[in-house]
């Protein structure tokens, strides 16, 4: 039996102008979830446990683009989304609209697990959480200031951001040739989070979190929450995209990555190869993927994906560049 | 090759429907049909097609979107859509409309007029209102039966997917086969059209299960599930909105075609017979090269096709009436 092996990603989409320092943190946090995946691995912990766990983690840090330190919609309000995905039955739970739950990723499980449903949005989805007796906090929580500042400039180019990370009075006079949803890369970064796992049973599973676009109208939906092109796990792998929303939804990418490896007969990396090199169009985006072998593989075709991988026989890497 | 079309009102129509309510919604099949083939025949693009389609069937309060929505467990309208445009990739989709008369419009404004794909509840409504479509007071999409149906199924305490007539006392002794909790299904329409350059669309529209949870988004607004269009096939599913999300059905039927080579009957009858649960599923497709499919695994299914040549039929369970 292949051993587990697990991926997380914190977004795709990387200003090559990022300070280092911010660079660095950022790959602490993801080597500090791999860190939490790998152990609960290792104590036998079940994969769709595993993704929940790592998601949390990565949606409590204010680092990324969700949970704490999500962007804000154009009322200057977060509203985050979320999914995850069980591959041994397809089972799977999502929930968009989300303004005072700590932990989006959880209520996703719970609609997956506890509701006659697959996906609760806005009200309705507030009113399951509190019957659920989930945390919940202010929506001021997950406000951050350097996102205020975000969407003050957003709204001054008018335009939709997707995220940035970098404080608003160092990007003025940043140059870039890198462009993103028509936006240079220097104020377009998604950092949409998620993990991808197959446990030492070989059952695969994926979430993926969010706060979406900066500046987004209020209602907006992206392709975290929607099963098939945000998310996607089944008996032969478990998927999670990050990038363009558009383009992911268009193209089903998750979906796409197990299609070709169901209906093609190709091997992780090649589905993961074709998918992003095909699938993507004028898009740009990325993903994260494991195998029931306990392969892992990730792609991405524009400037940089935070990632983290490892596999039980010791591999391990995290990274931002190609 | 000329154009050709398939919608359909819902999957899941009990064997032992009445006369009285079978007529109204053959009737009403056969004239969303003759919509669209005279929208086709006057060159109309497949996205235009199919939006006019739905939207006459959202209008006709027999089946359960717009007009005629089933209800949530507060008793209330929620109703979602979504429309591809098969040449682009093109999408638009929307949920948890409580005033808009027209889903599937919106959800096409919402594709054409927002740098976004999808607009839901409270921010979809505001969108309405900015764009100035048709939107009246929740009420106006409320029908008897449709309360009638919310009363039952909250004593049966369950979810329904909706049903084409109230449950008598005697449902037992029905042919049709239950869904897992004993419900049959229905609900949802839906249509896909391809003119004569191979020019695919795709559009459905519901108002989801009765007596769901507030705030429940179904397959219906999922882009690849309910509602999927490419140069290869357009497709609407109906049916268990979780079995469709969940098996991506409507992507499944184009990926089939895409990575095995299959036909589009081939592609569609795998996704219906093989790969999602009996009595869950139904859905209708066109290829680019004209072909029609319209597979289900529920006891019927409301559905009309027609092709340039002439042909045309209207049906509900395995005898088309050919027209």
């Amino acid at each position: 039996m292949a051993g587990w092996a697990i991926a997380v990603h914190g977004g795709a989409g990387v200003d090559p102008n990022l300070p280092p320092q911010r660079q660095e943190e950022a790959k602490q946090l993801l080597t500090h979830c791999l860190n939490l995946g790998i152990s609960a691995l290792r104590s036998g912990a079940s994969a769709v446990d595993v993704v929940e766990l790592v998601v949390r983690q990565l949606e409590t840090d204010p680092i990324f683009n969700s949970g704490r330190g999500s962007a804000l919609t154009a009322k200057g309000t977060v509203e985050m989304e979320a999914s995850i995905m069980d591959g041994t039955k397809r089972r799977c739970g999502a929930v968009s609209g989300v303004s005072t739950v700590k932990n989006p990723v959880s209520l996703a499980r719970l609609v997956m697990e506890k509701s006659p449903h697959s996906y609760l949005a806005f009200a309705g989805a507030e009113e399951f959480a509190r019957q659920q007796g989930v945390e919940v906090v202010d929506n001021e929580y997950f406000i951050t200031p350097d996102n205020v500042g975000m969407l003050k400039l957003a709204k001054e180019a008018n335009t939709i951001m997707f995220d940035y990370r970098i404080p608003t009075e160092k990007c003025a006079g940043l140059e870039s040739p890198v462009k993103m949803n028509g936006l240079p890369i220097s104020v377009y970064a998604p950092e949409t989070v998620g993990c991808v796992v197959v446990d030492s049973e070989g059952r695969c599973a994926a979430a993926t979190s969010t706060g979406g676009l900066m500046n987004k109208m209020s209602g907006r939906i992206g392709d975290s929450p929607l099963i098939g092109a945000g998310t996607y796990a089944c008996e032969v792998c478990g998927v999670s995209c990050t990038g363009e929303g558009e383009a992911i939804i268009r193209g089903t990418l998750a979906r796409e990555v197990a299609a070709v490896m169901e209906y093609k007969d190709l091997g992780l990396q090649e589905a993961v190869d074709f998918v992003i090199k095909h699938r993507l169009d004028e898009g740009f985006a990325g993903l994260i993927a494991v195998s029931n072998k306990g392969e892992v593989a990730y792609g991405f075709n524009c400037n940089g994906m935070f990632r983290g991988c490892a596999t039980e026989n010791g591999f391990m890497e995290v990274g931002i560049w190609e | 090759m000329g154009w050709a079309i398939a919608l359909h009102g819902g999957a899941g129509v009990p064997y032992s429907l009445p006369p009285e309510r079978r007529q109204p919604r053959e009737e009403a099949l056969r004239h969303c049909l003759q919509i669209g083939i005279k929208a086709l025949n006057s060159k109309m693009t497949p996205l235009d097609v199919v939006e006019l389609v739905v939207r006459e069937l959202e209008n006709i309060p027999h089946f359960n979107a717009g007009r005629g929505s089933v209800l949530t467990n507060k008793g209330t309208i929620e109703m979602e859509a979504s429309i591809m445009d098969g040449n682009t990739m093109k999408c638009g989709a929307v949920s948890g409309l409580t005033t808009v008369v027209n889903a599937v419009s919106l959800a096409r404004l919402v594709m054409e007029n927002t740098p976004h794909i999808y607009l839901a509840f409270d921010g979809a409504e505001e969108f309405a209102r900015q764009q100035g479509v048709e939107t009246v007071d929740s009420s106006h999409f409320i029908t008897e039966e449709n309360i009638e149906r919310l009363n039952q199924a909250k004593e049966a305490n369950r979810v329904q997917i909706d049903y084409t007539q109230p449950i008598y006392n005697d449902t037992k002794s029905e042919t049709e086969t239950p869904f897992a909790n004993g419900d049959s299904q229905t609900g949802t329409v839906g249509c896909v059209a391809v003119d004569s350059n191979g020019n695919l669309a795709s559009a459905t529209s519901t108002g989801g299960l009765v007596n769901k949870m507030v705030g429940r988004i179904g397959d219906t607004s999922v882009i690849g599930a309910g509602t999927y269009a490419n140069e290869l096939c357009a497709v609407s599913a109906t049916g268990v909105g979780e079995v469709i999300i969940r098996g991506t059905v409507a992507r499944d039927v184009a990926a089939l075609m895409e990575f095995k080579g299959l036909s589009l009957k081939e592609a569609a009858n795998i996704v219906i017979h093989e790969r999602t649960p009996k009595g869950t599923v139904g859905l209708v497709a066109v290829s680019a090269a004209g072909d029609i499919a319209m597979p289900y695994n529920t006891p019927g299914m409301f559905r009309a096709s027609a092709t340039e040549d002439g042909y045309s039929e209207v049906a509900i369970w395995s005898e088309p009436i050919i027209e």
